[in-house]
């Protein structure tokens, strides 16, 4: 089964991203963002960065990628559509996760390691951990603040700190199926001792355990 | 026809820019000041003879990319 990972212009994080599904035993292929079709791939993954140069807001202009229309339609059928730091950005601006974000509440880019909880493991990327699981992952963004005046979007994983503002302390978001979810620290990064951290990893497990063949 | 879009956050929504600033301003002295608000103004020229219509593309503009529906309203002004 095989994930894809989209790459717009500006994204910088997409082959961490393969080597950490690979390094896990999965199997991931970067796609670029004017592709069309994601026939064959049983899942999607949206890398962080600064897709469009985060032009106008973060994730709007990325969002009419003609890759998205496909990524929504995956969403559309189950499949897990994960979006990391700037990936979930454009979820939100897709409308496929609730909200959208803000600059950080003290206009600081936060790059340093941060603690999360599991509060909810009925989602692609938790199912594989348990409520109130601790998990070390490193924190990279500067509009990390989420906001969902709708009050819809699902939180699966809280900051144990409140490093940014966001709503309810949220780290991880998913949409009310679970099968689409957004999480502001990256996972991938926690996926190895020499990062100084694996706890990125049962994260990127619970996708990969997600994937049914389309 | 030149037109100017105005997209402003929501005031139930934070703005932490707009409130570094404020703290900035009263550092400065200038106490009297308060709810600032760092909105964004576009500018554009647009090819088109009626206002009515010109406005009406620029405001699905607006609904499509410019604004974001969960965080600003906006504000569409067509120069004759």
């Amino acid at each position: 089964m095989k994930t894809a990972v989209v790459v717009f212009p500006g994204v910088n994080c997409e082959h961490d991203v393969v080597h950490a599904i690979e390094a896990l035993g999965g199997e991931a292929e970067l796609v670029w963002h004017r592709d069309t079709d994601l026939a064959g791939f049983d899942g999607a993954i949206l890398p962080g960065g600064f897709a469009h140069g985060d032009a106008l807001r973060t994730g709007a202009i990325a969002r009419f990628s003609p890759a998205m229309k496909e990524v929504a339609r995956l969403a559309a059928t189950g499949a897990p559509v994960l979006g990391i730091c700037n990936g979930w950005q454009v979820l939100c601006e897709s409308g496929l996760i609730p909200g959208a974000h803000i600059a950080n509440r003290d206009l600081e880019f936060i790059c340093r390691f941060v603690e999360v909880e599991v509060v909810d493991t009925d989602s692609i990327l938790t199912r594989r951990t348990e409520v109130g699981q601790r998990l070390r992952i490193p924190l990279n963004s500067y509009e990390g603040n989420w906001v969902d005046p709708s009050g819809e979007g699902r939180v699966v994983a809280r900051y144990v700190d409140d490093p940014n503002g966001s709503q309810d302390q949220a780290a991880a978001v998913s949409n009310a199926a679970g099968n689409v979810v957004g999480i502001m620290p990256h996972p991938e990064r926690a996926t190895d001792e020499l990062l100084g951290s694996t706890d990125g990893e049962v994260l990127l497990e619970s996708f990969l355990h997600s994937l049914v063949p389309a | 026809m030149k037109v100017t879009v105005t997209i402003d956050r929501r005031p139930e929504i934070a703005d932490p820019e707009g409130t570094t600033v404020e703290r900035a301003l009263h550092d400065l002295g200038f106490t009297e000041t308060s709810s600032v608000r760092m909105d964004r103004v576009i500018h554009m020229d647009v090819d088109g003879a009626d206002p009515d219509a010109v406005r009406a593309r620029v405001e699905d503009m607006c609904r499509q990319l410019l604004a974001n529906p969960v965080l600003e309203d906006f504000a569409v002004e067509v120069e004759g």
